[in-house]
């Protein structure tokens, strides 16, 4: 497993130690160690969880710093789900360990209920309460809870709040889950297809608002099937498929370790000779299209070519770089698309 | 230092009034079992108490009069609607609905959202037979409760035993389909064997004696010698103590939170 500083760790770091000022269960849980930065927030070794004979979870092992965005992204029923659900100690594990903030889920379940909050797959309410009233109830069980207008605000469901919950719509419901796990002010936010059923423009408010509750220090566990949320949000991100963690590392260090050749297009400015660029050690191959160049090849691959172009006195125009994503990544690594098991059974 | 946290880390317990709020305010906008717990028993009290052969007495009645004989039934009905209508249908539903799983998640105990429900429910009760006791004494012409001690006991095992039948069928029930189905195979023969539709005391004598062993059976003869001033004979206590203990154990046994 690859240790690394998240980005956005001075951030988050900062952050805990401001609140620690007003709010003494930070300031207990920041003083407690004295490297608070790489505190371990999450720490899961050797997981195993099995339904009947089936394994849904098969040896799986990861750690979470304070403050990072980690993402668990893998198929349906790839054990992501059942990763998280023993994680926060709603599953007891059949074997490993789980720690969160040094606290075992399963012996001490107050504690970790304080300190986490979670949002899951499914979950309605009954048709006749209100908006307003469910948040008012669930932020009464936490000792420091948040902020309710600012939240319903962020997710859009503020002018919501004396609706009753049987009008709200399928993306409104869920966002309401995500100020429901966000509520109790959670020290590890724990989100489960966060985005799932919100169209682009809920989906990306979403998306600010968990940037924006790291930035307050929380850790957040950010279950998906969708790339480009694991991309945009992610510091790190475990592949999971049947039960596995198949790779884990950044969303770029996982496109860029897992892809095949990159490819850069160009049009010179005058012809040159191809060895130019064939004797560079990231090129494999050079073919032509019309006026433009094709090479592709490895590494660093176009500030190579420019480079060497650029030496020769070549200037190379409308230069497009073909970038692997994380979702070439996922099927290099698997064999298959992400989107195949779309409606799988969640697990 | 860890019993320390464990408080500190526990539920406000204004959590659990949130949670009482929340029920009481589904139970107003949901009123059907209010109408037909709380409004038929009162109907049915002020018909009965303004039907004139309802108000002779009848040796065959023990020397009480048809109305007299039927105001703890009334009472027993009412709070056997509550209890199942408000009981069983919404916890199945909670559970159904993801509501219990995700309170799990947070630091409310599960056990609270049973709480709440028969803190509510049980308010409820307490309002409708304070008012059925009211309007009996007030405009109806009958003598107050001689025995309010034992009254109150007699009512309080009634609503413990139908809780805990309440509790059991939630218990049981997989779907909110299933616990209709089985709280209405249980609350007719009640209602039956409590007197509501013919006097127990012109059925036949096995009839009596099953009805001395249901819940409902035991509890209006409990009810009707408190009203008198007697204490009520130690049997049908014992019957509804049973009831509330055997299925207060099975629905502790058999509750699935998921």
């Amino acid at each position: 497993m690859r240790k690394m500083v998240p980005r956005g760790q001075e951030k988050a770091v900062l952050a805990i130690v401001t609140s620690g000022r007003s709010d003494p269960e930070a300031r207990m849980a920041a003083g407690s160690r004295v490297e608070a930065g790489s505190r371990l927030a999450v720490e899961v070794s050797h997981l195993c969880k099995a339904y009947g004979p089936v394994a849904a979870v098969d040896d799986v092992s990861f750690s979470v710093t304070e403050g990072e965005i980690f993402g668990i992204l893998g198929p349906n029923g790839a054990g992501k789900t059942t990763t998280v659900e023993c994680a926060v100690g709603l599953r007891s594990p059949d074997s490993g360990t789980i720690r969160l903030m040094g606290i075992d889920p399963q012996a001490d379940k107050a504690q970790i209920h304080q300190i986490t909050g979670v949002q899951l797959q499914s979950g309605a309410f009954p048709a006749k309460l209100r908006v307003g009233e469910i948040i008012e109830e669930y932020r009464s069980f936490y000792r420091h809870p948040a902020d309710v207008g600012e939240l319903t605000e962020a997710l859009g469901l503020a002018d919501k709040r004396k609706s009753y919950f049987r009008s709200l719509s399928g993306g409104q419901q869920q966002r309401l889950s995500v100020v429901l796990a966000l509520i109790g002010s959670p020290k590890i936010a724990v989100l489960d297809e966060m985005t799932t059923g919100l169209d682009p423009q809920a989906r990306r408010d979403a998306w600010e608002l968990i940037e924006h509750v790291r930035e307050r220090g929380t850790t957040v566990l950010l279950v998906t099937h969708f790339m480009e949320e694991a991309e945009r949000l992610c510091d790190r991100v475990a592949l999971i498929d049947s039960g596995h963690i198949i790779a884990l590392d950044t969303p770029a260090g996982l496109a860029a370790r897992a892809t095949g050749p990159r490819t850069v297009r160009f049009v010179p400015s005058t012809p040159f000779d191809a060895s130019l660029l064939t004797r560079l050690p990231e090129v494999t191959a050079i073919k032509h299209d019309g006026h433009h160049t094709i090479v592709t090849g490895t590494g660093e691959l176009a500030t190579a070519v420019i480079v060497a172009l650029h030496a020769a006195g070549v200037a190379a125009r409308d230069v497009r770089i073909e970038a692997s994503t994380l979702e070439d990544a996922f099927v290099r690594l698997t064999g298959r698309h992400l989107h195949e098991t779309e409606e799988g059974e969640p697990s | 230092m860890t019993t320390l946290t464990a408080t500190r880390q526990r539920a406000p317990v204004a959590g659990f009034g949130k949670m009482v709020l929340n029920e009481a305010r589904l139970t107003w906008r949901q009123p059907a079992g209010m109408i037909a717990g709380s409004g038929i028993a009162l109907l049915l009290l002020v018909i009965f108490g303004e039907i004139p052969v309802f108000q002779q007495t009848s040796a065959r009645l023990g020397g009480y009069s048809a109305f007299e004989i039927y105001i703890p039934i009334l009472m027993c009905f009412a709070i056997a609607i509550i209890a199942f209508t408000y009981l069983p249908g919404p916890l199945v539903a909670y559970r159904e609905l993801g509501v219990l799983r995700r309170l799990s998640t947070t630091p409310a105990p599960a056990y609270w959202v049973l709480a709440a429900q028969m803190v509510v429910q049980t308010c409820l009760m307490v309002i409708t037979l304070a008012l059925l006791v009211t309007v009996s004494i007030v405009f109806l012409g009958v003598s107050a409760p001689r025995n309010p001690g034992a009254l109150t006991l007699a009512i309080a095992l009634c609503i413990a035993a139908l809780f805990a039948i309440g509790l059991a069928i939630a218990a049981l029930a997989r779907t909110s389909g299933a616990a209709r189905g089985l709280m209405a195979a249980a609350l007719y023969p009640m209602l039956f064997f409590s007197g509501l539709y013919y006097p127990v005391q012109l059925m036949p004598a096995a009839i009596q004696d099953i009805s001395n062993y249901s819940p409902l059976g035991a509890a209006v003869p409990a009810i009707g010698d408190s009203w008198v001033g007697q204490f009520p004979p130690a049997q049908p206590l014992i019957v509804m103590a049973a009831y509330a203990l055997a299925f207060g154990y099975l629905a502790t046994r058999f509750f699935r939170w998921e």
